[in-house]
């Protein structure tokens, strides 16, 4: 098999090497890549859709179909990770508890397990977990610096380098951090499976909907234009409006995922010890 | 030799992508255990991110966002923008959307794998084979 492999690799890097004769030089501007579209994007957009990052702008106005399947496909991966994973049955397990004041560590076998809600016990991973005062404190500080960043960079994606699906990957790590650091229920209370489960489909709602919205209206799907008279905007404002509102959904439809897909594999799909 | 090192370093950047997808298919190809694999998957996806956001290089051109004052946000700009000035946004907006769809395609192969680990309580391929043909 590795010989095989070893001859594939060779012929067609080979094949690829000897293609990049054929290639435009590095960062050449006369390069066939940026002599057809581009210069529309550039020249065009911010009189067309007044966002002055051209890539937000084409990202949810010129390819809007594009990245609305392109988000469909994000939420039907995390649907897959769901449907192949989830066990909703549970076999009687093993459980720790450690005694809060004094560290002692105690092990109860088949099920049986002390009240969630007392308050001298806390319940630890199966795997030894120290002590970790440090690192708990320092995330919990950062946690919601981190969330208000993610918020700024969905936000503010008209006029910086940002937009839905950064900013939802960021907000998405803020809870998959309070996963990592505490453990996989302190962050399944804050953000719970159902939860999870509603915002991915609201976030492709709302991008399936704002282009339906413009269908309703009388223009064609996702054609932004069409919400100036539901907005009172100028036509050119609203289509700035309109990817606003895309890169919401996309932010929210990323996020849910992201902690989705995390939860489920992390716990192989029993959402009771993660890493 | 003394035609091949100048060869290399004026297309240096295909070179470099080139490299790092053969050895994504190598180790895609070659390796036995299912999570290199998966590891050998996401390089030869990085492969392809950078050598679409080297397509969209130009020499002494700026992030595509264009520049603008407080006000004139709205509609008209003052100046006439140069296309010079302004990187090719495309491959970026393509490989923005490419980078998530990675991200959730390796958590589909990682679940696919943890279920693989379920039933045959191995990650090896051969093993697993072996498992199937009920040796």
């Amino acid at each position: 098999m590795r010989m095989i492999a070893l001859i594939i690799i060779v012929l067609s890097g080979g094949l690829l090497l000897y293609a990049t004769q054929d290639f435009p030089q590095w960062a050449d501007p006369a390069s066939p890549a940026s002599l057809h579209l581009s210069p529309h994007y550039i020249q065009k957009s911010m009189e067309e859709t007044s966002v002055p990052n051209l890539v937000t702008a084409v990202l949810a106005d010129y390819r809007g179909f594009d990245t609305m399947f392109e988000t469909t496909v994000i939420f039907c991966a995390g649907v897959a990770c769901f449907m192949l994973l989830r066990i909703s049955r549970q076999t009687p397990e093993d459980r720790y508890y450690r005694h809060i004041s004094t560290g002692v560590t105690i092990h109860i076998k088949d099920g049986g397990k002390i009240p969630d809600k007392s308050k001298e016990f806390e319940r630890i991973d199966t795997m030894w977990t120290p002590f970790d005062l440090v690192i708990k404190t320092v995330c919990r500080f950062l946690i919601p610096f981190i969330q208000l960043f993610a918020l700024y960079v969905i936000a503010h994606g008209h006029h910086s380098p940002g937009g839905g699906f950064q900013g939802g990957v960021i907000l998405g790590a803020s809870i998959i951090l309070l996963a990592i650091s505490h453990n996989l229920r302190t962050a399944t209370k804050r953000m719970n499976e159902k939860l999870i489960g509603l915002l991915c489909v609201t976030g492709v709602f709302i991008y399936a909907g704002t282009g339906a919205l413009c269908l309703l209206i009388g223009l064609n799907f996702l054609d932004y234009s069409a919400l100036a008279s539901v907005l009172f905007l100028d036509p050119v404002s609203a289509r700035s409006f309109g990817i606003l509102i895309v890169e919401i959904g996309v932010g929210i439809a990323v996020m849910a995922t992201m902690i989705w897909i995390y939860n489920n594999v992390s716990s192989a799909g029993k959402y009771d010890e993660g890493l | 030799m003394s035609d091949l090192i100048p060869f290399i370093v004026a297309k240096y950047n295909y070179w470099i992508y080139i490299t790092l997808m053969m050895i994504g298919l190598y180790a895609m190809i070659a390796k036995n255990n299912l999570v290199k694999k998966i590891v050998g998957m996401n390089i030869f996806q990085t492969a392809i991110i950078l050598f679409y956001v080297s397509i969209g290089a130009k020499k002494g051109a700026t992030i595509p966002i264009i520049e603008h004052a407080h006000g004139d946000a709205h509609g008209a700009v003052s100046h006439t923008i140069e296309i010079a000035h302004y990187i090719n946004p495309l491959p970026h907006v393509l490989m923005l959307t490419a980078i998530v769809v990675s991200v959730a395609t390796l958590g589909v192969a990682l679940a696919l794998a943890i279920k693989v680990y379920n039933r045959h309580k191995t990650l090896e391929e051969d093993e697993i084979i072996d498992q199937i043909k009920g040796i």
